[in-house]
């Protein structure tokens, strides 16, 4: 246990350090933006992102992955704030805790093997588009300062890293506010600050209790929110802590992180915080920066608390600009830009999933339902291709008047139509036999198929005979066990 | 449970950990098997602290750390294969017979833990390749190893010469009681003198529990020396193996919890740092 402590915490002091100081002054414009999102003050965030990170450095299962508030969760409370107010949000906070808690004791994070790389695409790619689209009503009825200020931002981001020397020890984002926020100061621009957006943090954050009634009625009201928040929080952490297992080589305990994430959850929301997950942008930089240990968010979350509460002043007077300018970064960072490449290669039916993902998601801002549609998209078209995977040969023995039929392939649910097809009743026969041998049924319409041509062929006179039919039907029962055993699906496999 | 698992990382120990090794595996007749685990450090990219993100990030970061990484572990890679192929060149003119070389990615306790159920007996040196050979510490896998696997294993802690004697710190538990059924069980240490050593108050009843320790190992055949004197663990044990000349330990490890181990130290480890004999531990 120790030695794991040491290896996850000690391991690289001085990498997670920086990485984590790059992090955490990464996350102050994100928190505000994200708390902007939601519509509440830009401290909810800002604890939110605090206590997230601390809490998820200790408990969570992927070392070096960062969590705080985030756009994605953001998006899901917008209604609930409007409607209930703050205090129903800290509430609904909790209980997502609660259900990612109880997600992670049921091993849950198994289930992610159901969604498919398309839609895993889809969900960056989206997330992305919201973070820009969310940047919008900054840049609408402002005077040409703002525009003006915004481009300048980006160009601060993207061009001061070209810079010899400092360029790659001081973080870009980090320049292009202090100088934004100084020319604005300097020159007394009437133009909005974070300040503007709401109360900043001026104190450490305090333990509260949400002030809601407990009885059903807020159970009702909180509980659709919750549900979605936790699924979001956990389908964005199990990607983002695969990316990084991708990134360092290495592997992470998912249901451990499922745990992980609620435990931050019910912290943030015991002192005042919004939900939150693990951040997609925010850990490729911290990667980027060198962080690799548990050590990297502690210290982005530390220091991101101890920046905000002493700087508050300061930070108030940040031109939204400037903000924005990170938030497009940001964006441009986390969309995929590969996968516009890929459109071309890909199949047509991936390509499919991943933009049903994403417009469903910019259609509903919801990141749950893009998903569910996007993994139920998958999932027919795989059932399309598996059909696929069946043919009826047969051949006719005039002396005996028999015709033999041989069925090759899956029939389920998505086959059964093409199955039934493939047998001519018209033909007046004496005798039909199928061979079912190399067949497997997976379900119940396929058994029932088989079942409406048997009688078929037996009203018309013939006689049938069904050859291989134990063999074929074996993959009907739900032997989920059947998977781990190699030897019994080469027993199932035999005759293909 | 038949082989003897020689970790061999290159270090200077490695030779003496072949050495005990063959030593071993020829008294129980096992077949030998050289096992070198390739544990990959985190990888660094170059220093940036842009903190920017933009077009394709993710697939530069990523292509930029498998480039890294793949130059780096094809060294570490011929790296190991020499070590190996030296230990068993080394290993063959001391004289063992079935050796078999093993080279595996990933941490040295999940391959060990991966290979309990062939494993006889583990060895390995007290501290690895990233420590000189006179630092006054335990290299951090032998703690592991020690939790983590229920194998016997046998700590070279320099030159290894065969044992012609060896002592047995008895403490009375149950785990002390059920390592001195199995050493006497076991081909090992056969035939050579067995010092059984106990250290606390001179109780009737430590007594009888040496008694009837000593009576397990005469069963078998050991030529059995009881002592029992009060004190602590580690000087009674360390002065009576100065004193008899004794060339091998045998005791239990990591008894107490790491709690315990935070806050007092740990008797295990200390008795590994100033042995100048091997060790046996018995878990």
């Amino acid at each position: 246990m120790i030695d794991t402590i040491k290896r996850d915490w000690l391991s690289n002091i001085k990498g997670d350090s920086l990485a984590g100081t790059v992090v955490a002054l990464a996350l102050i414009p994100e928190a505000i933006a994200f708390s902007i999102i939601a519509g509440v003050d830009p401290k909810i965030g800002l604890y939110a992102s605090f206590c997230i990170a601390v809490v998820i450095s200790i408990v969570g299962g992927r070392p070096g992955m960062i969590s705080a508030a985030t756009g994605a969760m953001a998006l899901l409370m917008v209604t609930l704030v409007k409607e209930h107010g703050l205090q129903y949000l800290l509430a609904a906070t909790l209980l997502t805790g609660v259900i990612q808690i109880i997600a992670g004791y049921i091993k849950l994070g198994t289930l992610m093997r159901f969604v498919s790389r398309s839609v895993v695409t889809g969900f960056v790619n989206a997330l992305a588009i919201l973070i820009f689209m969310a940047q919008l009503p900054e840049l609408t009825n402002v005077t040409w300062h703002v525009y003006a200020m915004t481009a300048v931002g980006l160009g601060i981001i993207y061009l001061f890293p070209l810079l010899p020397a400092i360029g790659k020890a001081v973080p870009s984002p980090l320049v292009c506010i202090v100088l934004l926020t100084m020319f604005s100061m300097v020159y007394g621009l009437d133009i909005r600050t974070v300040g503007d957006m709401g109360e900043l943090p001026d104190t450490l954050p305090i333990f509260l209790w949400p002030d809601v009634p407990l009885n059903l009625e807020t159970l009702m009201i909180i509980l659709p929110y919750a549900i979605g928040l936790a699924m979001v929080g956990l389908l964005e952490s199990m990607m983002t802590a695969t990316i990084v297992d991708e990134f360092t080589d290495t592997t992470s305990d998912k249901n451990r992180e499922c745990k992980g994430q609620g435990i931050a959850n019910i912290a943030s929301g015991l002192l005042g915080g919004m939900a939150g997950c693990a951040m997609i942008g925010q850990s490729v930089i911290n990667v980027k920066s060198g962080g690799r240990g548990r050590l990297s968010t502690f210290i982005a979350g530390l220091l991101l608390l101890i920046m905000v509460v002493f700087l508050d002043d300061l930070i108030s007077q940040i031109p939204m600009a400037a903000l924005v300018a990170v938030m497009i970064m940001v964006s441009i960072g986390t969309f995929s830009w590969e996968s516009v490449i890929n459109l071309k290669k890909h199949p047509l039916s991936t390509n499919i999933v991943m933009l049903a993902t994403v417009s469903i998601v910019v259609a509903t801002h919801n990141l749950a339902i893009g998903v569910f549609v996007g993994v139920l998209l998958a999932s027919l078209f795989f059932a399309n291709k598996i059909g696929r995977f069946m043919v009826v040969k047969n051949s006719f023995e005039e002396a005996s008047n028999h015709r033999i039929y041989k069925v090759v392939g899956q029939v389920f649910f998505a086959s059964a139509d093409q199955f039934n097809a493939a047998f001519d009743f018209k033909e007046a026969v004496e005798k039909v036999t199928i061979d079912l041998s190399s067949a497997h049924f997976w379900d119940i319409t396929s058994v029932s198929a088989l079942d409406k041509v048997v009688i078929k062929f037996r009203r018309e006179g013939a006689e049938v005979d069904l050859i291989g039919m134990n063999e074929a039907s074996a993959t009907v029962v739900d032997k989920f066990g059947v998977h781990n055993k190699p030897e019994e699906v080469a027993k199932l496999m035999e005759g293909h | 449970m038949s082989n003897v698992i020689a970790c061999i990382d290159g270090s200077s120990l490695s030779e003496h950990v072949t050495t005990a090794s063959v030593w071993a595996a020829l008294t129980m007749r096992s077949p030998i098997t050289l096992l070198h685990s390739l544990e990959k450090p985190p990888t660094r990219t170059a220093e940036d602290l842009s903190g920017s993100i933009g077009f394709g990030s993710r697939e530069h970061l990523l292509n930029e750390l498998i480039t890294l990484e793949e130059k780096r572990s094809k060294l570490a890679l011929e790296h190991g294969k020499l070590v190996l192929e030296n230990a068993e060149v080394f290993a063959k003119q001391a004289g063992a017979e079935h050796i078999q070389s093993l080279q595996r990615h990933g941490d040295l306790i999940e391959t060990l833990t991966d290979l309990k159920d062939e494993t006889r007996l583990i060895v390995l040196g007290r501290l690895g390749s990233n420590h000189s050979i006179d630092a006054h510490t335990v290299g951090s896998n032998i703690e592991r190893v020690a939790r983590t696997l229920h194998n016997p294993i046998l700590i070279s802690v320099g030159e290894f010469h065969p044992p012609k004697n060896f002592m047995i710190a008895y403490d009375g538990r149950e785990a002390a009681d059920n390592a001195i059924q199995r050493i006497a069980k076991s081909p090992l240490l056969k035939k050579l003198p067995c010092h059984l050593v106990m250290a606390g108050e001179n109780s009737p009843e430590r007594q009888q529990k040496l008694a009837k320790a000593t009576q397990i190992l005469e069963a078998e055949g050991f030529e059995v020396t009881a002592y029992l004197e009060s004190g602590s663990i580690f000087s009674v044990i360390s002065h009576y193996r100065d004193q008899h000349k004794i060339e091998l330990m045998v005791m239990g490890a990591y008894a107490h919890s790491k709690v315990r181990q935070f806050f007092v130290g740990s008797n295990t480890s200390r008795m590994i740092i100033e042995s100048p004999t091997p060790l046996l531990i018995m878990r």
